[in-house]
């Protein structure tokens, strides 16, 4: 066990409905080598042992790739660091008598479940409008290398795909615009030649669908590329915004 | 005894799956819309099946106990997958990949199953290239592979270190245009907890919301169980949190056999464990053996030095290394199968050569590789007489191209450049070669239960190779299942919806609240991490890289008193009608008290080495092959499938003899 003392200021709600309060938690022997989860699993440990409710917090694969953590923790998605998940946020980016403000992503399209675990189901919602090549499984399709992609389309492509659905976007924007996650679904198909056939329909049916859930209009701030834990560029956004405007000039 | 039927069609290896498919029987598309199929689990294996059935015409409910379909373990996944394209004519072929596979799973895999797997590995490729997934390309435009682990040739397709997410979110959008056009009714945080038997046939499950804590019936007229390994039963593992054995338990309960619960694969480059606090560990992949020297020093004094922080590892002269596996394994080198890697590993590090604080871990060096890839590309971009600044320049660039995100990943996790200072690794659990025992058609032992993907035995004996698992998954899901689910859903054109108020599924439900009842209402004093933990080190170290036969029985009786305390001294607060994570891991772990006994019992059973099951009882005492695992095929070339009868450490062995007709059995040499 380490040595760093801290104070939480965790958000405690108990259902999409209830009112949310923050506690106030304190934690000792915090060691720099834990990652953030792992200090609130020795909280939640202790509360449990102590009779009290442990703190909900979504969480799975702890290797930045899931996409389920979700903390805003003093004031950024992911806390402090960049290109990391919360559950690569390490103890080591903080200081011993640190005070720690941990809350969930807020968004209106977002609503809390308990505590800090909320609803991302819009982002499935957008992704079964149009997140997708309408192939069906077949044993006899062309050759994989009967095409070939020039490797700075697949590349770009492959960036855009990194986006884990985490909704860290979401929550940084001051408009809860989820303009980057849609952006890099349709970015990454309007880059491959397998996407473009269908290119139009997927641009309009996916934004339908993001406006229709509720998220905010983008701003190009520029904040949810800064928060972003896989680091996925504006341009992507600039690309759909393309597609978005010469779908709909020449909608059918 | 129930004699075990495999199935297994007739005729010549390579004829069977062709020949099977033309002649089992179809469902027409006007009675497929009358069948109801669930599936659970959402990973390679489960979306890609809950995808292509809906594709075919049923209406497939899918179930995942995450926050949405794509989160699945499989997301994780790094390397990549193999496929035997030949692309890189290097001599590879169908019959090669199944080669390899049977090879280096130790020839305790069925050869039908492994062929077939083979044979449909190149239809993946292309149809996830049709989906949009963006694999690695040269500057050609074409399809790039590097090698793995176990082989020697190139045929891993791989997306940077993330292949297993972009196939994931490959399959993922399949299931969601499905989802779209509601043919496939999504049920994400749900967690099953049974399956419901009827008249001898699976008719349905039982499952929980996770939300609102509601227990729901649900009827179909198969199930398929896609919901991966058991890796967590050792509490430390590359699994994500929430990996667990409970459906496949639940089956196993209800009279599906699994078969070789003690095959678990030990994956050699793991970030060593830090602390105490630890909750899980985080694989390096396999791919960073093709670039990085693995080696700890020569002598130890050297290596007390470094764990002392006396000396660093670039302080160590190259003479002075000791690059074990080059050294052991001259012909494979740093590329031997990962069982074998691992083992060698814990060889050294227990012969007091490790090189961290805890002595468990042993170097990945890129030092090599940098300066090799900055000569390259110092003549590729016509560089003459580069100084050696340039070439460590030009060398950093191309290994942050090829593994840039892993190396990130290491920095962030150990607080140490791993461009500047050797990476340490140690080896630590990944992937479970047992499972459920399935026939040809990966049906279990229970009629309409099937099980897809690593929830199954089937296909890498007792071990994995390297970007195996991924063309497993996808090839069970998208063009093994839709075949034969078929040829049982033919008896149940005119069956008619499944009646959920039946007794069977009375009875199920009664049994699935009155646990969760038990832990609410148990007044206990210890959180449920606690016994796991435990329950962890027991089999970690007694039924870990090493087994014998005193430690195993050790083992069994120190799980039964965990499991005593368990149920008696657990404290799970909360209520059952709401969010409680604590109640989801509650039952989980009380599923993998129960699995720890039976994989014990197994590796006990088995009194032979193989793959990643090691006996020590049972190695090689001389000659070149001296300290290196003695398989045993007089007597073990058999597939375990233990049966339940009725209490845990309670099972009936049953054996499926392996034949192999056209791999001749030898020692797996990689020397």
């Amino acid at each position: 066990m380490g040595n760093m003392k801290l104070t939480l200021k965790i958000w405690r709600q108990n259902g999409p409905k209830a009112k949310g309060e923050l506690n106030t938690y304190p934690v000792n022997d915090v060691s720099e080598d834990m990652s953030f989860l792992e200090m609130l699993d020795v909280l939640n440990d202790d509360l449990v042992r102590k009779g009290e409710e442990p703190i909900a917090f979504d969480h799975d694969c702890r290797e930045g790739i899931c996409g389920s953590c979700s903390l805003f923790i003093n004031g950024e998605a992911h806390g402090p660091g960049r290109m990391i998940t919360t559950c690569q946020l390490h103890m080591r980016k903080f200081k011993d008598g640190d005070t720690i403000h941990v809350e969930p992503w807020r968004a209106e399209a977002f609503p809390v479940i308990k505590d800090l675990a909320v609803d991302r189901g819009a982002f499935d919602r957008i992704q079964a409008a149009g997140g997708f090549v309408s192939v069906n499984t077949s044993g006899n399709l062309v050759d994989g290398n009967a095409v070939p992609i020039p490797k700075a389309d697949a590349d770009t492509a492959f960036d855009a795909a990194t986006c884990i659905g985490c909704g860290a976007c979401v929550a940084t924007c001051t408009n809860s615009s989820a303009m980057l996650f849609v952006a890099a679904k349709v970015s990454q198909f309007a880059l491959l030649p397998q996407g473009k056939p269908e290119a139009k329909r997927r641009v309009l049916a996916m934004v339908e669908q993001m406006d229709k859930e509720g998220f905010g209009n983008c701003s190009n701030t520029g904040a949810c590329e800064v928060e972003c834990p896989k680091g996925i560029s504006l341009e992507h956004i600039a690309r759909m915004n393309r597609e978005y405007l010469a779908a709909s000039v020449t909608k059918e | 005894m129930t004699k075990l039927d495999s199935k297994i069609p007739e005729g010549p290896l390579e004829r069977k799956w062709t020949d099977h498919k033309g002649h089992i029987r179809i469902v027409a598309p006007a009675n497929k819309r009358r069948i109801d199929v669930i599936v659970v689990g959402t990973g390679l294996a489960g979306a890609s099946a809950a995808a292509s059935l809906a594709e075919l015409g049923y209406n497939v409910k899918a179930f995942c106990f995450q926050d949405s379909a794509r989160r699945a373990h499989s997301i994780a996944a790094q390397g990549g997958i193999n496929a035997a394209k030949n692309y890189q004519n290097d001599g590879d072929s169908t019959f090669r990949l199944f080669y390899d596979t049977v090879k280096g799973g130790d020839y305790r895999a069925r050869e039908a199953n492994v062929y077939r797997l083979a044979e449909v590995s190149a239809n993946i490729i292309d149809q996830c290239v049709a989906q949009g997934v963006p694999f690695a390309r040269d500057y050609g435009g074409l399809l790039d592979n590097r090698s793995f682990g176990g082989v020697q040739v190139s045929r891993t397709f791989y997306a940077r270190g993330q292949t297993g997410q972009q196939l994931l979110l490959g399959a993922y959008s399949a299931l969601m245009r499905q989802v779209g056009k509601g043919t496939v009714k999504m049920y994400d945080r749900h967690e099953m907890l049974d399956v419901v038997v009827v008249d001898g046939k699976a008719r349905g499950i039982i499952a929980r919301n996770l939300i609102t804590g509601e227990i729901e019936r649900h009827g179909a007229h198969a199930v398929l169980l896609c919901t991966g390994g058991y890796g967590n039963v050792f509490f430390l593992s590359t699994n994500a949190m929430g990996s667990n054995v409970t459906a496949a338990w639940k089956a196993h309960k209800r009279g599906a056999y699994m078969a070789n619960p003690c095959y678990t694969q030990i994956h050699p480059t793991c970030i060593p464990v830090s602390g105490t606090h630890q909750s899980k560990l985080t694989l390096m992949s396999e791919s960073l053996r093709n670039d990085g020297r693995i080696w700890v020093p020569k002598s130890l004094e050297d290596a007390q030095a470094i764990r002392e922080g006396k000396k660093k590892g670039s302080d160590i002269k190259e003479e002075d290394r000791d690059y074990y596996l080059e050294r052991r394994y001259p012909a494979f080198g740093n590329l031997v199968p990962r069982d074998v890697a691992s083992r060698a590993a814990k060889e050294r590090c227990d012969a007091g050569y490790g090189v961290n604080k805890t002595g468990e871990a042993v170097y990945l060096d890129f030092g090599a590789a940098i300066q090799r890839y900055g000569k390259l590309q110092a003549n590729i971009l016509h560089i003459e007489n580069p100084t050696p600044e340039q070439i460590k320049e030009l060398g950093t660039a191309v290994v942050s191209e090829k593994y840039g995100n892993l190396f990130d990943m290491y920095e962030n996790i150990v607080g140490e450049n791993p461009y500047l200072h050797a990476m340490k690794i140690y080896p630590a659990v990944h992937y479970t070669m047992g499972g459920l025992w399935v026939d040809y058609n990966l049906q279990t032992t229970v009629p309409g239960l099937f099980a897809l993907g690593e929830a199954n035995f089937s296909d890498h004996g007792a071990n994995r190779l390297g970007a195996s698992a991924l063309m497993q998954g996808l090839a069970d899901g998208y063009f093994v299942i839709p075949y034969t689910v078929g040829d049982y859903l033919a008896d149940d054109i005119r069956t008619g919806p499944i009646d959920t108020k039946s007794a069977a599924f009375d009875e199920a439900e009664k049994a699935v609240t009155e646990r969760i009842d038990h832990f609410l209402n148990n007044k206990g004093t210890k959180p449920v991490d606690d016994f796991h933990r435990r329950l962890g080190k027991v089999m970690w170290d007694k039924c870990g890289m090493a087994r014998n036969a005193q430690g195993l029985q050790e083992a069994i009786a120190e799980i039964r008193q965990i499991r005593e305390e368990f149920w008696k001294d657990v404290r799970v607060p909360g209520k059952a009608n709401e969010f409680n994570q604590e109640l989801e891991k509650a039952g989980r772990v009380a599923d993998f008290l129960e699995l720890g006994e039976l994989m014990c019992i197994d590796a006990l059973d088995r009194n032979e080495s193989c793959g990643g099951h090691f006996r020590e009882e049972s190695q090689e005492l001389d000659g070149p092959q001296k300290g290196e695992a003695k398989r045993d095929d007089v007597n073990y070339a058999y597939v375990a499938a233990w049966e339940w009868l009725g209490e845990a450490g309670k099972a009936a062995l049953h054996k499926e003899e392996l034949t192999f007709d056209v791999v001749k059995l030898t020692q797996r040499s990689y020397k």
